[in-house]
C-alpha cells in the first residue's frame, strides 16, 4: 500500500506577477508504507518544497495528494494541523527544539497538540528518549546539547505521536560524519525496527546509497530514480518500488 | 492542547524571561493599584462622612434667616444688616407651618443663642457657649445625657435658671464630685447670671475642624432653658430653626414647602428671607462629590492601565517576533491557528492576571495607609476606617482580564495567522 500519493505536484510562487516562478514542473512520486525513501539534488532543485508539501505544511499549486489513502488538498487548515501532528513527524536540518524547554518536554510538545493525558506523554517521552539514548539528558535545555545529542530528540520528538512517516530535511546537515553517522543509523533503525516511513533529503550521497530508493531532483523535475543497497539487503522493500524509467 | 497546558506553556516563556514580564506588568501594577487605592480611599472616606452626617441627621431641615441676595450685591459695603426681632422667626410662624404640613413634621428644635464666656470656681475655670434650647433640641442634636436630666418645656414657661453643662465642664469645675444641683456662675460679655445644673450630657469631639485646644480649654455648650434665653436677649424669635420631618419624609423635597410658607412673612421685609437646608441634601452633595472626585481619579488610573495594556501588546508584539521560529516549530508539530492563538492570549492574560494580583495587593495597602494619613490629617476627629471596595477588586480582576484578551489578541491573532514555512525559515 502506499502511503504518499502525489500527482502532477507544481508549486509557483509570485503567481501572476511578471517574476512568477515555478519551482515543482507536475512531481509524480508514490511512497510505500515502510519505505526508506531518499531526495537528492542541487541547492535549489526544488527538494525542501516538496517535502514541505509532503509534511502539508503548504500547498501545491496544482496536483493531487494524498497521504495514508485520504485526499488532503481539500481539507481546511485545521484538519491538517491534525493530520500533520499525527501522521508526520519532522527532523529539521538545523534541530528546531524549543529553547526554554527540556528534552522531556520538547518531545513532549506534539502530544501536547494531539490531546495525550499528562502522564501518558511524559511516560511516552522518556521511552522515546530511551530509544535514541538520551534518556540520561532528558532534564537538559537544549543549550546544554550537543548538535548531535539535540537531533536525537529531535527524532525523539519527531516519533512522538507514533507518525505513519517520518520527514527528514537534512537531518546530518549540521553535523560531523561521525555524529551525522550515528544519526543515520538511528533512522535505520527507526526503518527496520518501527516500520516508519521515511523520506529523507540529503546532499551525501553515500548516505542516500545506504536507502531503499534515490529519486534525484533537478530544476524541479524528477530526472532519476535508483535503487539503493537497501533495497536488496531489506527484504520488507515492497516489489511495486521500482524505479521510474 | 488544553487550558491547563495552556497556562502551563504560558508559566514556561514568562519564566524565561522573568524580569521582561515583570516590566511588562508594572504598567499593569500601578494602573489596578492605583485603581484599587483610590477606591479603597475613596470609600472610607464616603463611609465616615455618611457616618457624621447620619449622626447629625438626615431628616431634619434647618431653616435660617438670612440677608435677600440682591441685598448683599448692592448692599452695603463690609456686611449688611444686624437682624432684629422683627426679622426673626417666630413662634406663630412656626405653628403656621405645621398647621399646613402636619403629617410632615415631628417637631421643631429651637436654639437661641445667648454667648461665650466662662465659669469660674475658685482657680478652676471652663469655658462655655451658653445657649437657649428647646427640649426637641436634645434629639436633633443627638445629645447624650449621662446625669440628671435635659431642660423642658416647664423650665422655659417658668423661665427658670437651670443649666445642663458637658461632662468636661464637670471635670473641670468640680472632678469627681456630683454636679446636679450645684450652681455656677456664668460669665458673658455683658451678662453674669447664677445658674442650677439639672443635668449633664457627654460631650462629645467636635466633628469637623482641628481640636487644637487643650482639656482645660476647651469651649464647650452650656444648654438653658429657651424662653429664659429669649428673656435675656430680649427677643421673641429665632435665627435658626431646625424642622424634624416625619418618618418617610423627603428632607430635601420639603425644604422648598417649608420656605414657601415662611416667606410669605418676609414679602415685605427689606433685607431679610428664610432659607433652608437639609443633612440629607449635604450628605447627597458630599457623597456625590466624593464619587465625582473618584470617577476622575478612577479614569486617570484607567489610563494609566490602557498604557499598561499597550505594553502589554508591545511586549507580546515583540516576543512573538522573537519566537516566529518556534510557532513554526509547533505548527509543523501539529499546532492548529486556534491552538497559536489560545497560547498567546492565554500568555498575555497570565502575565495581566498576575500584574492584577500584585496591584490589588499592592492597592489595598496604599489605601490602607492612604485612609490612615487622611485619618491623621483630619486631626483624628473623624473617625476613619478602611474598608476596601469589593466591588473594585473584582472590577479590577476583570478589567485585568480584559486587558488581557483585549491586548493580546491582536498578536496572538498574528503569531496563529503566520505561515509555518516563513515561520521556519526564520533567521
Ligand atoms: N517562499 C518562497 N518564495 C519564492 N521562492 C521560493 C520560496 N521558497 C523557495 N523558493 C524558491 O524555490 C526554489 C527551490 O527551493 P528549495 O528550498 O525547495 O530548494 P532545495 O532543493 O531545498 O535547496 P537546498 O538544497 O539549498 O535546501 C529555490 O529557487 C527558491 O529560491
Ligand atoms: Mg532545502
Amino acid at each position: 500500500m502506499n502511503i504518499i500519493e502525489l500527482s502532477g505536484i507544481v508549486k509557483k510562487y509570485f503567481i501572476g506577477k511578471p517574476n512568477e516562478l515555478q519551482v515543482l514542473n507536475g512531481i509524480d512520486l508514490t511512497v510505500g508504507e515502510g519505505e526508506f525513501l531518499s531526495i537528492i539534488g542541487e541547492s535549489g532543485s526544488g527538494k525542501s518544497t516538496l517535502m514541505n508539501i509532503i509534511g502539508l505544511l503548504d500547498r501545491p499549486t496544482e496536483g493531487g495528494y494524498t497521504l495514508g489513502g485520504m485526499d488532503t488538498l481539500e481539507q481546511p487548515d485545521a484538519i491538517l494541523s491534525r493530520l500533520r501532528g499525527q501522521k508526520v513527524g519532522f527532523v529539521f536540518q538545523t534541530f528546531n527544539l524549543i529553547g526554554r524547554m527540556n528534552a522531556q518536554k520538547n518531545v513532549e510538545m506534539p502530544m501536547l497538540y494531539n490531546h495525550v493525558p499528562p502522564k501518558e506523554r511524559a511516560e511516552r517521552a522518556a521511552h522515546l528518549l530511551e530509544i535514541v539514548e538520551m534518556a540520561d539528558r532528558a532534564k537538559h535545555q537544549p543549550n546544554e546539547l550537543s548538535g548531535g545529542q539535540k537531533q536525537r530528540v529531535a527524532i525523539a520528538r519527531a516519533m512522538a505521536n507514533d507518525p505513519d512517516v517520518i520527514l527528514a530535511d537534512e537531518p546530518t546537515g549540521a553535523l560531523d560524519s561521525q555524529t551525522g553517522r550515528l544519526v543515520m543509523d538511528i533512522f535505520h533503525g527507526l526503518h527496520e525496527n518501527y516500520g516508519k516511513t521515511i523520506v529523507l533529503i540529503t546532499h551525501n550521497k553515500e548516505l542516500a546509497e545506504e536507502t531503499q530508493r534515490i529519486i534525484t531532483l533537478k530544476d524541479g523535475d524528477i530526472v532519476a530514480a535508483q535503487y539503493g543497497r537497501g533495497h536488496k539487503e531489506n527484504a520488507k522493500t515492497p516489489a511495486w518500488a521500482e524505479a521510474p524509467a | 492542547m488544553n487550558f491547563r497546558d495552556n497556562i502551563g506553556q504560558a508559566f514556561t516563556s514568562l519564566k524565561a524571561n522573568k524580569m521582561r514580564a515583570l516590566l511588562t506588568m508594572l504598567g499593569i501594577i500601578i494602573g489596578i493599584s492605583a485603581v484599587i487605592a483610590i477606591m479603597t480611599m475613596g470609600n472610607s472616606m464616603t463611609v465616615a462622612m455618611t457616618e457624621q452626617f447620619q449622626e447629625l441627621g438626615v431628616n431634619n431641615v434647618t431653616v435660617y434667616v438670612q440677608q435677600k441676595e440682591d441685598e448683599f450685591a448692592g448692599g452695603r459695603f463690609g456686611g449688611g444688616y444686624e437682624t432684629t426681632d422683627k426679622d426673626l422667626l417666630t413662634d406663630e410662624m412656626l405653628a403656621d407651618l405645621r398647621e399646613q404640613y402636619p403629617d410632615d413634621i415631628d417637631a421643631f428644635s429651637l436654639a437661641v443663642g445667648v454667648g461665650n464666656g466662662q465659669t469660674t470656681q475658685g482657680s478652676k475655670y471652663a469655658n462655655l457657649t451658653l445657649l437657649g434650647v428647646n427640649a426637641e433640641y436634645k434629639t436633633t442634636n443627638n445629645i447624650e445625657i449621662t446625669r440628671g436630666r435635659f431642660v423642658d418645656d416647664g423650665d422655659s414657661e417658668s423661665r427658670k435658671k437651670v443649666v445642663v453643662v458637658s461632662d468636661k465642664l464637670v471635670s473641670n469645675i468640680f472632678g469627681e464630685e456630683d454636679p446636679i444641683g450645684k450652681s455656677i456662675l456664668v460669665e458673658l460679655q455683658g451678662y453674669v447670671g447664677t445658674y442650677v445644673i439639672i443635668g449633664v450630657y457627654e460631650a462629645e469631639d467636635s466633628a469637623m475642624g482641628p481640636s487644637t485646644s487643650s482639656e482645660a480649654d476647651v469651649v464647650t455648650e452650656a444648654y438653658i432653658p429657651l424662653k429664659t434665653a429669649q428673656l435675656i436677649m430680649k427677643v421673641n424669635g429665632y435665627e435658626q430653626a431646625t424642622v424634624m420631618t416625619a418618618a418617610g419624609v423627603n428632607a430635601t423635597e420639603f425644604t422648598d414647602k417649608i420656605t414657601g410658607v415662611l416667606n410669605k412673612y418676609y414679602s415685605r421685609n427689606e433685607h431679610f428671607e428664610i432659607a433652608a437646608f437639609s443633612m440629607e441634601s449635604m450628605v447627597e452633595s458630599i457623597t456625590s462629590m466624593l464619587n465625582m472626585m473618584t470617577l476622575v481619579i478612577a479614569a486617570i488610573a484607567a489610563i494609566a492601565l490602557l498604557v499598561g495594556g499597550i505594553g502589554v501588546m508591545n511586549i507580546m508584539l515583540v516576543s512573538i517576533t522573537e519566537r516566529t521560529r518556534e510557532i513554526g516549530v509547533r505548527k509543523a508539530l501539529g499546532a492548529t491557528n486556534g491552538e497559536i492563538r489560545a497560547q498567546f492570549i492565554v500568555e498575555a492574560i497570565v502575565i495581566c492576571m498576575i500584574g492584577g494580583i500584585i496591584g490589588i495587593i499592592v492597592g489595598i495597602l496604599l489605601g490602607i495607609v492612604g485612609t490612615a494619613v487622611i485619618g491623621n490629617y483630619s486631626g483624628g476627629d473623624m473617625e476613619f476606617k478602611a474598608s476596601v471596595s469589593v466591588p473594585s477588586i473584582l472590577l479590577a480582576t476583570g478589567f485585568s482580564m480584559a486587558i488581557g484578551i483585549f491586548f493580546g489578541y491582536y498578536p496572538a491573532n498574528k503569531a496563529a495567522k503566520l505561515d509555518p514555512i516563513d515561520a521556519l525559515r526564520f533567521e
